[in-house]
């Protein structure tokens, strides 16, 4: 049988505020266990939780950029259940009045066509701590840094059908997030966390099959991965005649398959109230305009803007405008050598090599985008050749010069990389090399006309052997000139 | 409304309470009395008047993103009845 696959995905993501959601304990990642986690965070009796002016401000944000409609009477929820790093008996959700509504995305399929997928909602809540279970004997240990750190959770409707689809729009919305600066974006540290709804259903089939829902899958290729291995899963059973049983799994990255959490004896009642420590949160026009005012060029437009303005491929821009380090990197050499098309070439060629090879972000690259914008103004005005260009870089790279624009025409001069352009010396290295060679020479002279192109290849290697730096066009008009002469 | 006996073990199950066979018959007593009076709220027309959020005609108010706490580890678990390395520990969870 042919069957559809649905997906549904639910992202979590933590908001770049210095303090927590109700509380003001540091947010930082990485610190002493427990210490920066507070009475509120810990729920000890008698606190009461204040909501953070900026987790608002970011969530209202998100919902812009997505354009959707934002909540301006939003309530937060008592969603409650027993677990040992949720100290309070209950996590501050909302349920029935999020922040934000209805809004949508446009990812890119491998086709080269968008796709929109619609966003069902995003609502505040706080995280919940950390459970360690090695290195405590018989017990658990339990860190609550994390417990009222901020989140958004973005609900897609179920309108994926590819686990493609899926990555691409987790990409998508990190791309969204980061742009917004709303989220660093760490995927190492648990920063924005999935949950993908995953069911199949016979073709043509209108209502869906029932799912399953795989938790907490930190990284794009593992999105990808395990909802392929569910989806097999899932399409052997079903094609065996059996029956999917609606759970909530865990991935195994190592053994590229997921498994079923142990089900629980009482299925969950959350019980949900709204929260009486907290009133409902009231904004207005005035304040989402506001918050509107300062919306950066997202991805989309960057992407837009890039092809209709600067001819550049969809894909080239695609890959450019994705991350927004790197685009504001690409910006800065296009706009400093004033050529999109080279800058392109070269962040996607050179640079991205390199920070493959170093294994280092782009923030952390030797060489600026001023000094890179520097030397594609040499290749431009003919000082430097494309091999020499790249020396250049390589140095700068390897951490060569002072990290100044003005020690690129110095470290060009030291290391002889000036490009020779003078047709006159051009033409004695040439005379030179001719004269030394005569044998080739008499093989190029007995080569048929169309094939000359081909021979000549020998005749450059040798000059640039010969003289550092000579610029290649140039050498191919006096070679061209010099050898017709002789026959 | 009068609570069965299982839902009684339900809730006593979701809140993670103990209970004998002599308190459930306790507890059905007591917690279908309290829904009782709950229906006899539920018996007023409330057809337009919107539902609230909150008793007080007030709104939330917001507070500065700031960190204002520092590290009270120790003094916090003082009261914990097992820690380890800076960790509460509790019995073994695990999914």
């Amino acid at each position: 049988m042919e069957w559809e696959v649905v997906i549904g995905l639910e992202i979590h993501a933590q908001l770049a505020t210095k303090s927590k959601i109700f509380s003001g304990a540091s947010t930082e990642f990485g610190a002493d266990a427990n210490t920066q986690a507070c009475a509120i965070d810990l729920g000890l009796p008698g606190v009461l939780p204040v909501f953070n002016e900026e987790a608002l401000r970011m969530a209202v944000k998100f919902g812009l950029a997505i354009d959707a409609e934002i909540g301006k009477r939003s309530v937060f929820d008592r969603k409650n259940y027993f677990y040992p790093d949720l100290p309070k008996g209950y996590q501050t959700t909302q349920l029935h009045h999020p922040i934000v509504g209805k809004g949508y995305i446009d990812i890119e399929l491998d086709n080269g066509e968008t796709k929109r997928i619609n966003v069902t909602r995003a609502h505040l809540e706080e995280d919940a701590g950390k459970s360690v279970h090695e290195g405590f004997g018989a017990m658990s240990g339990i860190d609550l840094n994390r417990a009222g750190t901020p989140l958004v959770e973005i609900v897609s409707e179920p309108e994926m059908r590819s686990a493609k689809e899926a990555a691409a729009y987790f990409r998508k919305m990190h791309s969204i997030v980061t742009y917004l600066g709303i989220c660093d974006g760490d995927l190492s540290q648990g920063s924005m966390r999935c949950d993908c709804n995953v069911s199949l259903r016979p073709k043509g089939q209108a209502e869906f099959g029932t799912r399953t829902e795989i938790k907490n899958v930190n990284s794009f290729r593992n999105v990808e991965r395990a909802i392929e291995s569910e989806i097999q899963r899932q399409m052997d059973i079903l094609e065996d005649g059996g029956r999917i049983i609606q759970e909530t799994r865990l991935y195994d990255a190592d053994k590229n398959e997921t498994r079923g959490m142990r089900s629980k004896e009482v299925a969950n009642d959350y019980r949900y109230f709204p929260c009486p420590d907290l009133l409902p949160v009231i904004i207005d026009d005035d304040y989402i305009d506001a918050v509107r005012a300062t919306l950066p060029e997202l991805p989309d437009a960057k992407r837009k803007r890039f092809v209709e303005v600067h001819g550049l491929s969809s894909v080239d821009a695609g890959v450019l405008s994705a991350n927004r380090e790197l685009a504001a990197y690409f910006e800065t050499v296009a706009e400093t050598v004033n050529d999109y098309k080279l800058a392109a070439n070269w962040v996607q060629g050179d640079v991205s090599a390199t920070l493959n090879r170093l294994e280092i972000s782009i923030a952390e690259l030797a060489v600026s985008a001023e000094q890179l914008g520097r030397i594609l103004q040499l290749i431009k005005d003919n000082t430097l050749n494309n091999g020499g260009a790249k020396e250049v870089f390589n140095a700068l790279a390897e951490g060569k010069g002072d990290g100044s624009v003005a020690c690129i025409d110095s470290l060009v001069d030291s290391m002889g990389l000036k490009q020779v352009s003078d047709t006159g010396a051009i033409e004695a290295i040439v005379a030179e090399v001719l004269a030394a060679n005569a044998k080739l020479v008499e093989g190029y002279l007995a080569t048929p006309e169309d094939k000359r192109a081909k021979a000549i290849g020998p005749f450059i290697g040798l000059v640039r052997k010969a003289a550092k730096g000579v610029n290649p066009q140039v050498v191919m008009d006096v070679l061209q000139k010099k050898l017709n002469e002789l026959g | 409304m009068a609570l069965e006996q299982d839902q009684v073990l339900a809730i006593a199950e979701l809140c993670r309470l103990q209970i004998s066979d002599a308190e459930v018959a306790e507890y059905q007593k007591n917690l279908s009395n309290i829904l009782d009076l709950v229906d006899q709220l539920a018996a007023v027309d409330t057809s337009d008047v919107a539902p609230m959020a909150h008793p007080l005609d007030a709104v939330q108010r917001l507070r500065a993103d700031q960190v204002t706490e520092t590290n009270q580890r120790e003094h916090f678990q003082k009261i914990a009845p097992a820690t380890e390395n800076g960790h509460y520990l509790v019995p073994r969870v695990i999914e």
